[in-house]
């Protein structure tokens, strides 16, 4: 289990998370809803160990994450895919698969990838930054599978694609949770969280303003997306 | 005509030395974010290696083309463990002031020790005489220097493109923080890919030995012309080093047909230019920050 305690975070003098705390369990995912600036990345670098200015407790199962620093969360079980997809210019593809570590049995074979993701097989020796964003999406994604990550932290995985390539990702990650990993998701598509989403942290400011139920959502996507401003 | 191939064998010598010392810069940069303004000082370092060689042991050029590379680059991993990995992540600033204040520190010891006037250093006997090329005899070392330059730049290049250190290297070079966040222990590398940096230069000193006096500031009047080089490259590319190098080299020589004077201002135009109409360089695909 991913559990957060207490996490502060601050961009000097200005505090951008202020006492975070949430949980997420193998096979469930959970997403942190917020508006642009409520802090949603920032939890995400601090959880992967990029950012410094931070306090609190992050662990992982027994394991006390804090003194650790990037390489080894990665290795303790930690996939990052960031806002920006994380995509490499003077890599092709399949580099973006090899790059990272392969951590035990629940790494995928190249194979098992290429099945699941049929253009990336088609452009496998291609320069990366020639995909189109939502095949870049899907590399990023197939990345962290591909390395054997237990928890997958996703930072708006949907972000400007289109409606058929979210349904596409919205199918992985209900595989990734039948196959009991974590996830974390940072969304602003409330459609989107909630058909693929167990329960649903908002975040305003900084801070956890409540926690939600799927149906709670559901039922409350009007007043939702206006707190959300979208 | 004879004038104008002689002078485009010139240039290809001259960027010789541009390869081989812009890629060591590029791959430090790339993975470490430090301009290292001690490269020319370790160009040197090598050529005063192999002419120590020579006097004190009777070694000669070929043990010594291997010798010199592999001490500079040990020394050049002793120095990023103690020097250079402190100034890691820091303003750059600290970085120039560091390699430069190493740079002025080699050069004077070395002066200190051998004196300002240059050391002459022998052809090796293979490569001693001239081939006739057609039209044009040119020196046989100079072809060497010319052949295995271009050897050894390909063969960087292959490793860079085709290997998983090259792999890690090129991830590295272009987001370190990232491929951090992918597993993959970017610090690890930076030790050996220092000391390979340097080794590359020891190396070009070697080869810059017997065609050049062994002196000091062999290097200094070297170093800033090969900076020049890197930013048309593209700093931190590979390929783009390489090909700066020698495109360099064969327009200044070139240049000099027409005025002796241009030679010495054909990279800083070609600087100058670039940078206004493409300032990531020739095959740059960092951002400038």
């Amino acid at each position: 289990m991913l559990e957060i305690t207490g996490l502060s975070a601050w961009y000097g003098e200005a505090q951008a998370l202020r006492e975070v705390s949430l949980r997420a369990s193998p096979g469930e995912v959970v997403t942190l809803v917020g508006r642009n600036g409520a802090g949603k990345s920032t939890l995400l670098r601090c959880l992967m160990g990029l950012h410094a200015q931070m306090t609190g407790s992050v662990r992982l199962g027994e394991r006390d994450l804090g003194p650790l620093g990037p390489v080894r969360r990665v290795h303790a079980g930690l996939g990052y895919v960031p806002d920006d997809r994380g995509i490499y210019s003077s890599l092709s593809v399949e580099e973006h698969l090899l790059l990272p570590p392969r951590l035990g049995q629940s790494a995928w074979t190249l194979e098992r990838v290429y099945d699941a993701f049929p253009a990336l097989r088609a452009r496998r020796q291609q320069t990366a930054s020639k995909l189109s964003g939502g095949e870049q999406q899907m590399l990023a994604i197939a990345r962290v599978l591909r390395m054997g990550a237990r928890v997958l932290l996703l930072d708006e995985p949907t972000e400007g694609l289109a409606p058929i390539l979210v349904q596409q990702i919205a199918r992985l990650l209900v595989d990734a949770k039948a196959d009991a990993l974590t996830i974390l998701l940072v969304e602003q598509n409330l459609r989107f969280a909630t058909s693929v989403a167990d329960r649903h942290y908002l975040l305003g400011q900084g801070e956890i303003v409540t926690t939600l139920a799927n149906d709670e959502v559901k039922a409350r996507e009007h007043e939702l997306r206006q707190h959300l401003g979208i | 005509m004879d004038f104008l191939a002689i002078q485009l064998f010139n240039g290809l010598v001259n960027g010789a030395f541009y390869a081989l010392l812009s890629l060591g810069l590029a791959v430090i940069f790339g993975m470490m974010r430090i301009v290292n303004f001690a490269h020319g000082a370790f160009y040197m370092l090598g050529a005063f290696v192999a002419y120590v060689l020579l006097q004190q042991a009777g070694i000669g050029f070929w043990p010594s083309l291997v010798i010199a590379p592999l001490a500079i680059a040990l020394a050049g991993m002793v120095l990023e463990r103690l020097l250079i990995r402190r100034i890691a992540g820091v303003d750059p600033l600290f970085g120039f002031l560091l390699t430069f204040g190493l740079s002025l520190l080699i050069q004077d010891a070395m002066r200190l020790r051998f004196g300002l006037q240059g050391q002459p250093y022998a052809t090796p006997a293979e490569l001693a005489g001239a081939v006739s090329l057609g039209a044009v005899t040119y020196p046989t070392y100079r072809l060497f220097v010319i052949a295995f330059s271009l050897a050894v730049s390909l063969a960087v290049w292959y490793a860079i493109e085709r290997t998983r250190l090259g792999m890690v290297v090129r991830a590295a070079t272009e987001r370190a923080e990232l491929t951090r966040a992918l597993g993959v222990d970017v610090d690890r590398w930076t030790t050996p890919v220092f000391g390979f940096g340097l080794g590359l230069a020891a190396l070009a000193g070697v080869l810059a030995a017997p065609m050049r006096n062994v002196s000091p500031l062999m290097g200094s009047e070297l170093i800033i012309l090969t900076f020049a080089v890197v930013v048309i490259g593209g700093m931190g590319s590979i390929k783009g080093a390489i090909a700066a190098g020698f495109l360099v080299g064969v327009l200044s020589s070139v240049g000099a047909i027409f005025d002796p004077a241009i030679e010495g201002i054909v990279a800083f135009a070609l600087m100058a230019v670039l940078l206004l109409v493409r300032p990531s360089g020739l095959f740059g695909s960092l951002e400038t920050s």
